[in-house]
């Protein structure tokens, strides 16, 4: 193991706190007191054979002095002042101080950490506060009917002369909007409720509940629970949105369930493969049938994104190497915006996510418009991009990322906004 | 001659609540519900002081203001406006605002407030 230039300066502390003379040690290790001398204030490096003797008078782990335990600590340190901009810390010193004061280093290291845990989930409650459209229309409406109770009460109260007609009507204006103020902070509770639940992520939207719910069950069920029913642990989840979505969800799985049943599923991905395209001529479905049930398939890995035609992801299966927007806008050079501009033309591609090394994935992307209220009626239009892990010996066709904020690319010609990863370094 | 308030606010029980607070203290209250109309009401009834909402349907509260400030007519027309958020307030301030009510407010501020605008 290499060791830091520092090391003599920890031996000297080592041996001022164990109360030896210079001479002493030295003599017991075998070398000169010059010698001694030297090493401790770095001029001479220490290794071998004369560090074992050395560790064996002092009385310490030799693996202690190494450098290793130290070189995570330097570049904690190193990414806490890049953060820190403008205080100016001591860079030429940096090891000698976490030589000498490898507590107080780790310290400072987990105190960055923790700021910067904090400084995200400020953002993320900040972003809901501010953009979150449910939460504003219930305290919208909370605070109109407040408003209003508050100013009806009053006159009820401190009119003196009040006429009998005015007296019944504001008794029924503040009826009416005494139930539209329970109603209101009723749906408010709800929703902060169910951010409580999961307190460790912050306040939860109803999407990421019903993905934490689907996470525990593995991503699928099986065509006998789905028949049976799960409202069981519908009722569990804790919103109200969230139950909504989730029998949405459920509905669909029964009908996909119903169009490739699993045994005989299981046997044409056998023979065709995990292919979307080649399985929905199968079954004569939509290769979006298709890549739901690929998607419940435990063995396969795969991962799944659907998304409506603004671009929403409206459910977020992640696959091992392919991170996941939590929340905000995914990466637009994913295959799936390309499939959701081309309805009905397959898109296939290889690609490479930032930040996961040479790890691969094979995609798959289409999209299908919709029009449940006939022609009359607006298009909807829903796209899916199914993720496999790529065979080796691939090369990749494009390299995309998961969202602009935590994306390390720096020359992306589609970026929005800066990365925090590439502010830090 | 009484003096004249009109008063834009969808709500109609917020509205009904400040008409008759209004009334009582002898002021004349026209009362529009509908963002779109409020404008033509305001050139049509010259009101002497204007009570607007900031969440309105059809012209938002904002742009109402904005429209009557750029009209020499109405350049000068006190406006008190019913705002439900801090972030609001600053851009009715900076829209030309007279004053503002935060919601929930309470009866004797509203009517201190009318008063003290109209100089009485």
């Amino acid at each position: 193991m290499p060791l830091s230039a520092f090391t003599g300066t920890r031996l000297r502390e080592r041996r001022l706190a164990a109360g030896l003379r210079q001479a002493d040690v030295a003599a017991a290790a075998g070398i000169s007191a010059s010698y001694l001398n030297l090493i401790e204030h770095n001029r001479r490096k220490v290794g071998g054979a004369v560090l074992d003797r050395l560790a064996e008078v002092l009385g310490f782990d030799r693996a202690a002095l190494a450098q290793g335990s130290d070189s995570a600590l330097i570049e904690g340190l190193q990414t806490a002042m890049a953060r820190g901009a403008g205080a100016a810390a001591e860079l030429d010193r940096l090891e000698e101080f976490v030589s000498r004061f490898p507590g107080w280093a780790a310290l400072l290291v987990s105190l960055d950490a923790r700021v910067q845990t904090l400084e995200r989930a400020i953002e993320t409650l900040n972003d809901r506060m501010t953009h979150d459209p449910h939460l504003s229309q219930s305290l919208h409406e909370v605070l109109s009917s407040l408003s209003s109770v508050r100013a009806t009460a009053a006159i009820l109260a401190e009119t003196e002369d009040l006429e009998p007609d005015w007296a019944i009507r504001f008794h029924q204006n503040l009826h009416h909007d005494s139930e539209r103020l329970a109603a209101g902070a009723e749906s408010l509770v709800a929703y902060l409720d169910a951010g409580s639940a999961t307190a460790e992520q912050g306040i939860v939207a109803p999407q990421e509940e019903v993905e934490e719910w689907l996470k525990s069950r593995g991503w699928g069920f099986d065509d006998a629970a789905l028949e049976a029913g799960l409202e069981g642990e519908v009722a569990m989840l804790a919103s109200t949105a969230a139950r909504s979505l989730a029998r949405d969800l459920l509905a669909r799985a029964v009908e996909d369930a119903r169009a490739l049943p699993t045994a005989r599923f299981t046997a044409a991905v056998a023979t065709h493969g995990p292919d979307p395209f080649a399985l929905s001529e199968v079954f004569a479905c939509d290769p979006l049938v298709a890549m739901r049930r690929l998607a419940g398939t435990p063995e396969l890995g795969a991962g799944l994104v659907l998304c409506d035609a603004s671009g929403t992801l409206t459910f977020r299966k992640p696959a091992a190497g392919f991170p996941l927007p939590r929340f905000g806008s995914a990466c637009p050079l994913w295959p799936l915006y390309a499939a959701l501009g081309r309805a009905l033309q397959p898109v296939e591609a290889v690609v490479q996510m930032a930040g996961q090394g040479e790890r691969l994935h094979h995609v798959s992307a289409w999209s299908a418009p919709r029009h449940p209220l006939g022609l009359r009626g607006p298009e909807l239009r829903e796209a899916g991009m199914l993720i496999l892990p790529a065979n080796p010996g691939h090369s990749p066709d494009i390299a995309i990322g998961s969202s602009c904020r935590i994306c390390p690319r720096g020359d992306c010609p589609v970026r929005r906004e800066p990365s925090i990863l590439s502010a830090a370094s | 001659m009484s003096q004249h308030v009109l008063l834009i606010e969808d709500e109609p029980n917020i509205a009904e609540a400040i008409r008759f607070i209004l009334t009582r203290d002898g002021w004349t209250v026209s009362h529009v519900t509908d963002g779109s109309a409020a404008l033509d009401r305001v050139r049509s009834d010259r009101p002497d002081l204007v009570i607007l909402d900031h969440m309105l349907p059809g012209m938002s509260g904002l742009e109402i203001l904005a429209a009557l400030r750029a009209d020499p007519e109405t350049k000068a027309l006190p406006v008190m406006m019913l705002t439900a958020r801090g972030r609001d307030r600053e851009m009715a301030e900076r829209a030309g605002a007279d004053c503002f009510m935060s919601k929930p407010f309470s009866n004797a501020e509203i009517l201190a407030e009318v008063r003290s605008m109209m100089g009485r």
